[in-house]
């Protein structure tokens, strides 16, 4: 039973209060004295030839402060991409550069082309609107194969194609793969699409650029996921700023899913503009906006083929992916359909051979970068998808051949490049059957055939790689960050703490969570601990929240800095009570010298470190505080196992899921009530992806699916209640707190036991459909059951 | 640019406004009540609902000029004036029905027009009656259980919370 408040324990959040009350704190809350706001004008082309901007008759309009162009971001650094990725022939990718404002060409619809600042955001867009522009349209590429035809228009006139790179992974293995495949015994092979997503948190970006002529310091309140990295990389490599000059604030931020780590051209102009205009310059999207502005996510085209022996043992696997950058490099894009995807492609299971081969095309669409998953999801999704294709060519029950598979022994060194520390396939395997209830199956098939209808059930299972990343590990593959984590923890003299995360929380929870840990290392009330993150003034340093590495990396940075303070505290403690400092121990908060009845309360510890009357000052220093970086020493691997239950109706083509099951490793867990929240978003974000969403473009490259009429968010009556458990915990073998994050499962498991349960449903009335891609719109499956 | 007033959260608010200010704008811009926000511009994300005289309505889809004269009531007036939550919003923090809490302010002033028509609404209902109020972090679970659990509905047969 854990204790109230410790590790373990549902602790209800002490961020609700506010989000419930209407005081939270997010950017578009703020408002600074005397601020002007800013209009972008975007875009309405795809691919165009920009000639001239003529702002003169708005520069005239009511209101209007200063219009922006490109021009005047001439001797300004263009938005920097964080992962340079090496092709298959040693060559580095090919990088355009990405102005802040477009310059002699705009390259995808909703780039930004002139800023409009005004006393108010509707003098703004009114004057945006006066802005005359000569823009020669040319032909646009769209479809990743087209654009690497000979010949195809060029997104970017100053590389050689639209090709980013060619990527093979393991390069040395191909041939040894392809000699597999012909000794198959049988080969299964499947062509899909990951559709193209839009992560659409709830809030929209943000921006509010600062500067203090008299200190020569900018700041900028942001809707980011890591204040630290947007310093940086703003600072440095696009305006100019020292870090030190400069403080980035990401306050409550309404969600991200990837979609907020980016730098984004709007930073860095209402940072720049509010130097150049010395006033506040404000940004808040429109819905509209974030829709061609935000990074998109997925947007890859597979073939996958599985080679397995007579006893249905997988021999070889082999993928061919094109995976779309956009119309410039985002700041992870790079490494989304590479690193984050290639090292997953052993799945579960004990594939011997793998080759994964990536060509990553430009295009004149929105960036496309990590969303929820990021690779992750399209590796799942190919692979288990492709082994249900097996299991019913081969005639043998998918669950079977999939346990026939698993891999068994740990730690185990994949053929792509990873190796995972922990896991139990089998365990989780056998949870799923449970909760799923995978053996009343036939009978809820047969009443739903009473009712007309066909039932399918989809298996899958996942893993992932989180914890990003060890430093020197990602160093080598291209990226051009550190990937560590920070910590400070302060002690205050009457004993509460004050904790500084490079984490950010922008839904997780975290000031209940990190609060936990630290309540329960020092035996203290949580209410004793305050976490403090998203300002770059209040914390060190941090790399930020992404690819669920929160508690296993920013965690691990935080019992890092909190052991030192209890090693302090302990030699303080022993001074106290003129003891031994190896006979000291901490329980509860109260230090007491082994086989005595001598204590010392941790209040009065702390006392004594800021008021050193009685205090061994010969040996160390006053003050309790202390700053710890973690750096994994590798990837942390959660896994687990996924069940849909969906029905089709055969009249419209429509599916319903009727039940949904996830059992996942998650290793420990310190919050259970949080992780399956972030199971149960995870879920609905990946049935979405299944059944409802994808961003569309005409050949012309206009974006079809610019708002909520046109992309389908899910809603509440879209899903179930989710059966989830997290039961089977095999611990993280690397950090301190055996961890392994929870953010992405839900999102990466779930679109194949989507598919596959749709597929299973079809076939059960008879039809002998193999696969329909995402997302399974009723016309999409009316259409495939017509044959 | 003309005046107008109106009660909001039981307190006379009045401000000077452009014909074309819409109701959440003068909610957040003129009276500072930062807890209604926008997360669309097409009237299907809910995150800016209010009860305009008793009724849920989407703060982006009507002028502020509409609601003159109008009693308003925001998520800033849902609290007891001591700080106690309402039932809708501790059941919320009980159920972990939310998490960024951008959609929250919306969700729960939806589940209070539903609760007071419907006072014990199914499971069924609940998620037809959401359809305005789109959560991208919860997956709806933990939504649909509190408002059934502030019905007073026993909700400790549903799967893990």
């Amino acid at each position: 039973m854990p204790k109230d408040g410790g590790i373990g324990a549902s602790s209800k959040r002490r961020e609700d209060v506010r989000f419930l009350t209407g005081t939270g704190n997010y950017t578009d809350d703020i408002n600074l004295r005397g601020q002007a706001y800013v209009h972008f004008l975007r875009s309405d082309v795809a691919h165009g030839r920009l000639s001239k901007v003529d702002t003169t008759e708005a520069e005239g309009m009511p209101g209007v402060v200063r219009v922006f162009t490109g021009a005047d971001f001439e001797g300004v650094g263009g938005l920097p991409c964080g992962w340079q990725v090496t092709d298959r022939f040693g060559e580095v990718m090919q990088e355009p550069a990405h102005p802040v404002l477009a310059q002699g060409k705009v390259r995808h619809v909703g780039d930004p082309i002139a800023a409009v600042v005004a006393e108010t955001r509707e003098q703004a867009r009114d004057a945006a609107e006066a802005i005359v522009l000569d823009i020669e349209e040319l032909p646009a590429v769209v479809d990743m194969k087209a654009a690497l035809k000979d010949g195809a228009p060029k997104v970017h006139d100053d590389l050689t194609s639209n090709l980013c790179y060619d990527w093979g992974f393991v390069e040395e293995n191909k041939a040894a793969v392809d000699e597999a495949f012909e000794k198959a015994a049988h080969v299964t092979s499947l062509e899909l699409v990951n559709n193209r997503l839009i992560a659409n948190p709830m809030e929209p970006r943000v921006a509010v650029g600062d500067f203090n002529r008299s200190t020569g310091d900018s700041t900028l309140y942001t809707t980011s996921q890591n204040p630290h990295v947007i310093r940086l990389l703003m600072g440095a490599f696009v305006l100019g700023i020292p870090e030190h000059k400069l403080r980035v604030v990401a306050p409550d931020v309404g969600g991200g899913f990837g979609s907020k780590i980016y730098h984004y051209a709007e930073e860095a102009f209402c940072t720049f503009a509010a130097k150049a205009l010395n006033r506040p310059v404000k940004w808040t999207s429109t819905r509209g906006e974030a829709f061609m502005s935000d990074a998109h996510g997925r947007d890859h085209v597979t073939k996958i083929e599985l080679a397995l022996d007579a006893d249905n043992n997988f021999t070889a696997l082999r993928t061919d992916t094109h995976a779309n950058m956009g119309a410039y490099l985002s700041t992870f894009a790079p490494c989304v359909p590479t690193w984050l995807h290639g090292t997953l492609m052993a799945g579960n299971y004990k594939t011997p051979l793998i080759y994964v081969n990536v060509k990553a095309v430009f295009t004149n669409t929105v960036p496309v970068d990590a969303y929820r998953g990021a690779g992750r999801p399209e590796a799942t999704y190919q692979l288990e998808r492709v082994i249900d294709k097996a299991a019913r060519e081969l005639g043998v029950d998918p669950i079977t051949l999939r346990r026939q598979n698993f891999i068994t022994e740990f730690p185990y060194a994949t053929p792509v490049a990873v190796e995972y520390d922990t896991g139990d396939y089998h365990a989780t395997m056998d949870k799923l059957e449970e909760i799923a209830d995978i053996k009343g199956f036939a009978a809820r098939r047969a009443e739903s055939e009473k009712r007309g209808k066909l039932r399918g059930l989809g298996v899958n299972c996942y893993i992932e790689a989180c914890g990003i990343a060890p430093s020197n590990l990602v160093g080598q593959l291209g990226a051009r960050a550190g990937l560590y984590e920070s910590a400070t923890v302060r002690v205050n003299a009457t004993g509460g703490l004050t904790v500084m995360t490079g984490s950010h929380s922008h839904g997780q929870g975290h000031e209940t969570t990190f609060a936990q840990v630290i309540a329960e290392m020092i035996g203290i009330d949580a209410d004793q601990v305050d976490i403090v993150h998203g300002d770059t003034a209040r914390v060190p340093m941090g790399m930020g929240t992404y690819g669920s590495r929160s508690l296993a990396v920013g965690g691990s940075a935080m019992v890092r800095a909190t052991e030192k303070i209890i090693n302090k505290a302990r030699k303080i403690a022993a001074h106290l009570m003129e003891a031994s400092e190896g006979d000291i121990e901490l329980k509860d908060g109260q230090f007491t010298v082994a086989g005595t009845d001598k204590s010392v309360a941790w209040g009065d510890v702390t006392l004594a470190a800021y008021v050193p009357h009685n205090y061994p000052l010969d040996d160390i220093e006053p003050g309790l505080e202390e700053t710890a970086f973690y750096d994994p020493a590798n990837f942390t691997y959660p896994a687990g196992a996924y069940a849909a239950e969906v029905e089709v109706d055969p009249e419209t083509g429509r599916v319903t899921i009727e039940r949904f099951a996830a059992a996942d490793d998650f290793g420990n867990v310190v919050n259970p009530m949080i992780v399956d929240g972030q199971v149960h978003g995870g879920l609905a974000q990946g049935i979405g992806q299944a059944l409802l969403e994808g961003c569309a473009y005409d050949e012309n490259g206009q974006l079809l699916t610019g708002s909520y009429m046109d992309y389908a968010m899910p809603r509440a009556d879209d899903v179930p209640f989710f059966a989830v458990d997290h039961s089977c915990q095999t611990p993280c073998t690397h950090n301190p707190l055996g961890v392994k994050g929870c953010g992405e499962a839900g999102a990466i498991g779930s679109p194949p036991a989507v598919v596959n349960a749709v597929v299973d449903a079809l076939r059960s009335g008879g039809s002998n459909i193999t696969h329909i891609d995402m997302p399974l719109s009723p016309s999409r499956v009316w259409q495939a059951m017509q044959g | 640019m003309p005046e107008i007033s109106m009660t909001v959260n039981g307190k006379p608010a009045k401000g000077h406004i452009e014909g074309r200010t819409l109701l959440v704008d003068f909610i957040r811009e003129n009276l500072g009540l930062t807890g209604t926000h926008v997360g669309c511009d097409t009237s299907q994300c809910g995150a800016c609902v209010v009860h305009v005289d008793g009724r849920a309505v989407k703060a982006c889809t009507i002028f502020a000029a509409e609601a003159e004269g109008a009693e308003v009531k925001t998520i800033e007036g849902m609290a007891e004036p001591d700080g106690t939550m309402h039932p809708i919003q501790a059941a919320f923090q009980d159920h972990h029905g939310l998490q960024c809490g951008f959609c929250t302010p919306g969700m729960v002033m939806s589940a209070a027009a539903l609760l007071a028509e419907n006072p014990t609404p199914t499971e069924a209902e609940i998620r037809a009656y959401l359809e305005g109020n789109i959560c991208r972090c919860t997956g709806y679970h933990n939504i649909v259980k509190a408002i059934m659990a502030a019905s007073g509905q026993d909700v400790s047969r549903i799967a893990a919370e």
